[in-house]
């Protein structure tokens, strides 16, 4: 086999993909939480009862990264054989 | 003896000995004893695969310690516990396709046999490896079987030994018969158990509180600092609440329970499946399982042990019957972990050790011969330890899961993506992340924590830089991943 095996360059960008998604969902979910959540405790806001920094950074958060997640999957990731038999078949 | 609790929780575990025993048959056909034993044969689907991912992770510590935690210091410790959504996603992107791949090739069915092939063959690094799984899993697994005991104890009124008894019995039944696949499956029926408990238990709690606003009321009356992310106390810093990321977020890759789950799926499209399903479930179970500590405190104020605001809340918002199904849960969670652990430390003894050194020629009959015995004599022996729990033990624990992170996600991460990665970087990153944890943990201890992040920080630094600096020293060649 010649060059590097196509499967690994689809396998490489993916593992990118999961490196930027962590990083963006540290930034939201650290923005949201210190950013809001660090003035006075008698200024704060609510949503559904529950105090805005934590809406934003966790709930919010946490829904924002589940929809990522499934249009990434969705739409970038690319299904690959795993094993070499089945290549071979191709 | 408290019976309408009691019948659903039994109910429960029936269920799990059914499956168990059904996967046994499947197992008796097989013509891959090992790689199915150990692995499920490749075949995870989907759903299976997240389910036993989250199980797995979501062990007595997130089910009984987090809320209780939750409990005592607010919300706060609820935003630290959502740092655990990433694992959902992570590992499998990270270690994704090509780990699977790798392992194929190298015919993997452990961790540790993917380092074998990595590495080289070398000696050091398997045993190396084998010994920080065998030393480190075996006291977190013990530690887990105490919880277990106790869940069951407070429950039902038996004595610990009894309880003790009753626990273990239960998780060798299924783990010897059943290997990796019984263990997969359960995992998958105690996910779902957690997701519905949690989500029945969190609706309930909020409804006896009187609503959302009004529980978020009563904390900031009691406290205001309850309501902040700063913890209790307000001695909750942004750095250390952040450094859990690590811990139980991104270096979660490095766990080898969780990276041998990532060998086991049978396609593309079962990974697709499980890291969607994984996210969302990961995120569900944690949300709801923290939130319901916090919003307990001005329900049932006063629990003095962090660890009984499950039992004892459900007990409180919800009719008997439902309470037992619902504290399946964490009984879910604690065998799901326990069953997972002995079973990657009875595969780093028969298949890392006893096949790779002792008896490579081992005939099909002695595998399956040894390969039920020392899962069996592990059992054992975490049961007399757990029956009086040595501080050694307790000692060990502390240092399960960063120590194994810390250990392994180089050689692990770097391995499959790095080239230059080789044999000396592995070692010695391997040596100086164990070290320095142990070494950090007791300066820690006694100075309080090094720039006010978690234990786990400065080791997985480290050993990154130990990897990096001895793979490019010593015998630099680059690492060729074509067939």
């Amino acid at each position: 086999m010649n060059g590097t095996d196509w499967r690994f360059k689809i396998a490489h960008r993916e593992a990118l993909i999961g490196i930027g998604l962590a990083l963006f969902n540290f930034v939201w979910w650290f923005g949201f939480a210190y950013g809001m959540g660090s003035g006075p405790v008698e200024e704060y806001t609510y949503v559904f009862g529950l105090p805005a920094w934590f809406f934003y950074s966790c709930v919010v958060g946490f829904l924002l990264i589940a929809v990522l997640v499934i249009v990434i999957v969705k739409f970038f990731f690319v299904e690959v054989p795993f094993d070499e038999e089945e290549e071979e078949k191709r | 003896m408290n019976y309408s609790v009691l019948i659903p929780m039994i109910i429960f575990l029936i269920l799990i000995f059914f499956i168990g025993y059904w996967s046994s048959r499947k197992l008796a056909s097989s013509s891959n004893f090992v790689s199915d034993y150990f692995l499920g044969g490749r075949e995870l689907g989907g759903f299976v695969l997240a389910m036993t991912m989250v199980a797995t992770y979501g062990s007595a510590s997130s089910f009984l310690g987090g809320p209780g935690t939750a409990y005592t210091m607010g919300f706060g410790w609820v935003l630290l516990a959502m740092s655990q959504v990433v694992t959902g996603y992570f590992v499998l992107m990270i270690l994704g396709k090509k780990f699977a791949i790798m392992s194929r090739r190298y015919k993997a069915v452990t961790m540790i046999d993917f380092l074998k092939a990595r590495y080289n063959n070398s000696k050091t690094v398997v045993l190396l490896s084998a010994l920080s799984i065998i030393i480190f899993l075996f006291s977190a697994m013990a530690a887990q079987w105490i919880g277990g005991a106790r869940l069951i104890e407070s429950l039902t009124g038996l004595s610990y030994n009894s309880a003790l008894f009753l626990f273990a019995v239960s998780v060798l039944i299924y783990v010897t018969i059943g290997g990796f696949r019984a263990v997969a499956l359960t995992d998958a029926v105690q996910g779902a158990v957690m997701l519905a408990g949690t989500a029945i238990l969190l609706v309930a709690v909020i409804i006896t509180g009187g609503g959302i606003p009004n529980i978020v009321q009563d904390l900031f009356n009691e406290n205001p600092n309850l309501v902040t992310p700063y913890g209790a106390e307000g001695d909750l810093t942004a750095a250390y609440v952040s450094s859990f990321w690590i811990l139980v977020g991104v270096g979660v890759v490095g766990l080898p329970q969780i990276a041998v789950r990532a060998m086991s799926y049978k396609n593309s499209r079962s990974m697709h499946r499980a890291l969607i399903i994984g996210t969302l479930v990961t995120g569900i179970i944690m949300l709801n399982m923290h939130l319901i500590g916090v919003f307990a405190r001005p329900i049932l104020p006063g629990i003095e042990v962090g660890d009984t605001v499950i039992p004892l809340i459900a007990l409180e918002t919800l009719p008997p019957w439902l309470a037992g199904i619902v504290l399946a849960a964490p009984m879910a969670a604690i065998m799901s972990t326990v069953d997972s652990l002995l079973l990657i430390v009875s595969s780093s003894i028969v298949r890392d050790v006893y096949l790779n050194y002792i008896k490579p020629e081992a005939d099909l009959k002695t595998i399956k011969r040894i390969s039920f015995g020392v899962t069996g004599a592990l059992g054992a022996g975490v049961f007399l330890l757990a029956l009086d729990p040595p501080d050694l033990l307790i000692f060990l624990n502390l240092f399960a899961f960063g120590g194994l992170e810390a250990a392994f996600i180089w050689p692990v991460v770097l391995g499959l993506y790095w080239k230059w990665g080789n044999k000396y970087g592995a070692i010695a990153s391997m040596i100086t992340g164990i070290t320095t944890y142990i070494a950090l943990h007791f300066y820690n201890q006694e100075y309080g924590n090094l720039l006010g992040v978690h234990t786990v920080t400065f080791p997985v630094m480290l050993s990154l830089l130990a990897f990096i600096a001895f793979s490019l020293l010593i015998d630099r060649k680059a690492y060729s991943y074509e067939a």
